[in-house]
């Protein structure tokens, strides 16, 4: 080859789309590995739908809560020691002996509430203006793993000052997945590490909170790479069309999500300097006893909605009521032959589930009577067989309430994205917020009188909304008008 | 409708901070503490007086075993104070190079001295009950600063029945309080007129050695509270004038959108 092919073809196997940078250290840099070429393309250039409103900084607080956690908390794991005897006194010497201690704790105590506040409001404004529709499915999924393991690196982190609520909240927690039948009680002990909550659990809850956030950081890349590749959605909810719709996120958005940032985190560290105990639970003070339980075992806050919904459930799924729900189906199986005798296809749909449904429960009925060993069998006694425990529903309620957001963007096929159209949707978004804060408040309640009841109607509220209502309404709402574009949507709004 | 459920929002965070009271305590009356607030500080003054109740009252069966004696310095004491109120302690120390523990009287560097040498030897003088570590008792316990204030203060004869009415017989060697949960503790009254002489003439009633010693044990719990309140005030300042500052730069950039 001669010199001149050489370097036209080196020429050629550049990307052709870098950009070109008067630096010359930036460029030599750009041309091996363009990372300035991506910052432009990512963080400069990058078209966001020109009406975004403050809700779309959420998730850049979000981000900078997960640095602002990892941070203080890879400092505060150098003087923090997992074990038993120490655990406590080891947190206690951070508030006390060590230089600016008390700060890296309450920073990363009340980080997690602050970071537990920004993806609830992040979520919320993906559920109101439909962030989670085509095409944005897999980001909206990305999203819910995300929540996820913020739920379990935040259990974890709880357990790490092995106070009494550190202590019998694993118990409580772990406890559940006792429940479970068959495989219940080895689970448990496999992820104690032994026989009771002890060293073990510790270690491995330090090792695993250790580990998880740059677990969540690598999901969080994934996140914003999938967004980077659809786009933001917008608060009138249709894709931007020309370049009119759009503003490059440079300097427009850096400066909208700085300015932000800089309130959200103003909040936040004036909790951490003048009421760093607000969130938490007074035993959280007390060094762990395994033999004394504290009276009103609660778990931190950004966990009470889903610890009440764990809580609705009191009554055990018994034999007599798989019976009546057997019976209930075979009466249901007329009725929607009935129902869709036009349509063939409905019809060997409806009749399919009505029939999986009922092999089912005949299945677990004869599994929970094989499997329970009676005293004095007798009809009665075999009626009163329990098939599935009020707290084993409470935990496959618990973990189904947020795998539920998986299925979201096909259980909401209406194809009008935000709630700003969609005058119903909007008044049931309202009530399920509600449903949320009483499910929240319900929660950190005794588990006796009438939160019982609110929380259990909260409840099927929080199932009828995703299961029922959403994709009812997908199909019959009548929607508003929906602007032609951005720029449209953006005039009217200046008009009224 | 965001903006509509902003009370909502607030409703949900009082309760979730403030489960309710069991029903059978009753909540202390709030009273007015000198550190309370943004620019809050402990009284030094007091704070030596509740040192004062704890060293000759309360230390006989309490121990605060996350407290040096070089932590009085928070208190207001020079070095030499420390030094003398260390010595009055005897500790155990070793083995020497004989291998031998020896007995030494207690330097600044030194942990409170416990009153019992173990949870069992204290249970044995308390009739099985477990006289708590106070290190941390302020924050330990709902109500914090008005519960310990209210319980110190909260002793009376029961009443003869309860609500149902049964009558209340408290067992022997047991105490009735007002505010203790369940009302029956196995602390017996441990204030009474005068148990301590204060250096600075301050009359040494009940009520004045309880708001003593409750501060003395509220900055034992949070001792960096000054310094933390001093940083927040900076710091919030700051924020709020970066907040200012951005929020200019952001209406100067979107100025030409339309």
């Amino acid at each position: 080859m001669t010199p001149d092919k050489i370097k036209k073809e080196t020429a050629m196997s550049r990307p052709a789309n870098t950009e070109k940078f008067e630096n010359p250290v930036v460029q030599w840099i750009d041309e091996r590995l363009p990372i300035f070429t991506m910052l432009i393309k990512e963080y400069g250039v990058f078209p966001m739908p020109k009406n975004a409103n403050y809700f779309w900084s959420f998730g850049g607080m979000a981000l900078t809560m997960l640095m602002i956690m990892i941070v203080s908390g890879v400092v505060l794991a150098m003087s923090y020691t997992p074990h038993v005897d120490m655990a406590f006194n080891s947190v206690e010497r951070i508030m006390r002996d060590v230089n600016y201690g008390w700060l890296l704790r309450y920073i990363h105590m009340n980080g997690a509430s602050f970071f537990f506040i920004a993806v609830y409001i992040h979520i919320m404004r993906g559920l109101y203006f439909g962030s989670y529709k085509k095409p944005r499915e897999l980001l909206w999924i990305v999203g819910v793993v995300i929540f996820l393991l913020m739920m379990a690196t935040a259990f974890m982190g709880y357990a790490l000052p092995w106070s009494q609520m550190s202590g019998w909240g694993v118990t409580v927690i772990t406890s559940l997945f006792a429940k479970f039948p068959l495989i219940g009680d080895g689970l448990v002990t496999w992820l104690w590490g032994g026989f009771s909550v002890d060293n073990p659990t510790l270690n491995r809850f330090f090792a695993l909170h250790f580990l998880l956030p740059f677990v969540i950081l690598g999901v969080v890349f994934v996140h914003v790479w999938a967004l980077h590749v659809t786009g933001s959605n917008n608060p009138a909810g249709v894709e931007p069309k020309s370049e009119k719709d759009t503003l490059p996120f440079h300097p427009y958005f850096t400066s909208k999500d700085g300015f932000a940032l800089v309130v959200f985190l103003t909040v936040f560290l004036a909790t951490v300097f003048f009421a760093p105990l607000a969130l938490t639970e007074f035993d959280h003070f007390k060094a762990y006893d395994s033999m004394v339980t504290p009276p009103h075992i609660v778990p931190e806050w950004y966990f009470l909605p889903f610890y009440a919904i764990l809580k609705s459930f009191v009554y055990d799924f018994t034999v007599v009521l798989a019976l009546l729900a057997m019976g209930g189906l075979v009466l249901a199986a007329p009725a929607a032959f009935a129902f869709f005798k036009d349509d063939k296809k409905k019809r060997n749909f409806a009749l399919g589930g009505i029939a999986a449904l009922f092999c089912g429960l005949v299945l677990i009925t004869l599994l929970a009577i094989v499997t329970t060993k009676l005293e004095e069998p007798s009809l009665a006694a075999y009626l009163k067989v329990v098939i599935i425990p009020a707290a084993l529903q409470g935990v496959i309620a618990m973990f189904a309430s947020i795998l539920l957001l998986v299925a979201l963007p096909w259980l909401d096929c209406s194809p009008v994205k935000s709630a700003r159209y969609r005058p119903i949707y909007k008044k049931c978004l309202l009530v399920l917020l509600i449903s949320f804060f009483v499910l929240g408040y319900t929660g950190a309640q005794l588990p006796e009188g009438w939160p019982v009841i609110a929380g259990q109607v909260a409840t099927l509220y929080y199932f009828a909304h995703f299961l029922v209502i959403v994709p009812y309404l997908g199909r019959k709402e009548k929607t508003l008008p929906v602007p032609a574009s951005i720029s449209e949507a953006c005039a009217s709004k200046g008009n009224k | 409708m965001y903006k509509k459920s902003l009370p909502l929002v607030m409703a949900a965070f009082v309760a979730f901070s403030a489960p309710a009271w069991s029903a059978e305590s009753v909540a202390p009356p709030k009273q007015h503490w000198p550190h309370q607030g943004i620019t809050g500080s402990y009284d030094k003054a007091s704070l030596q007086r509740g040192f004062q109740v704890y060293k000759q009252v309360c230390a006989a069966c309490h121990g605060m075993k996350l407290l040096s004696y070089r932590n009085l310095a928070g208190l207001g004491y020079n070095e030499d104070e420390i030094k003398a109120i260390a010595a009055e302690y005897t500790v155990m120390d070793g083995p020497n190079d004989d291998g031998d523990m020896f007995e030494r009287a207690a330097r600044p560097a030194d942990r409170f001295k416990s009153p019992f040498a173990n949870d069992k030897a204290a249970r044995a003088a308390n009739g099985g009950a477990l006289p708590p570590d106070l290190s941390l008792v302020v924050k330990a316990r709902h109500g914090h600063e008005d519960y310990i204030y209210a319980l110190l203060t909260g002793y009376t004869t029961p009443p003869s029945h309860d609500k149902e009415g049964n009558p209340i017989v408290v067992p022997d060697g047991m105490h009735w309080n007002t505010y203790f949960a369940g009302h029956v503790l196995a602390m017996a009254p441990p204030l009474v007129d005068d148990s301590v002489t204060f250096a600075d003439g301050t009359p040494a009633t009940v009520a004045q050695m309880s708001r003593d010693v409750t501060q003395f044990l509220a900055w034992a719990g949070e001792p960096h509270m000054e310094q933390r309140k001093k940083m927040g005030i900076k710091v919030v300042l700051f924020m709020l004038v970066f907040a200012g500052i951005m929020l200019a730069a952001k209406r100067k950039v979107w100025a030409s959108v339309h």
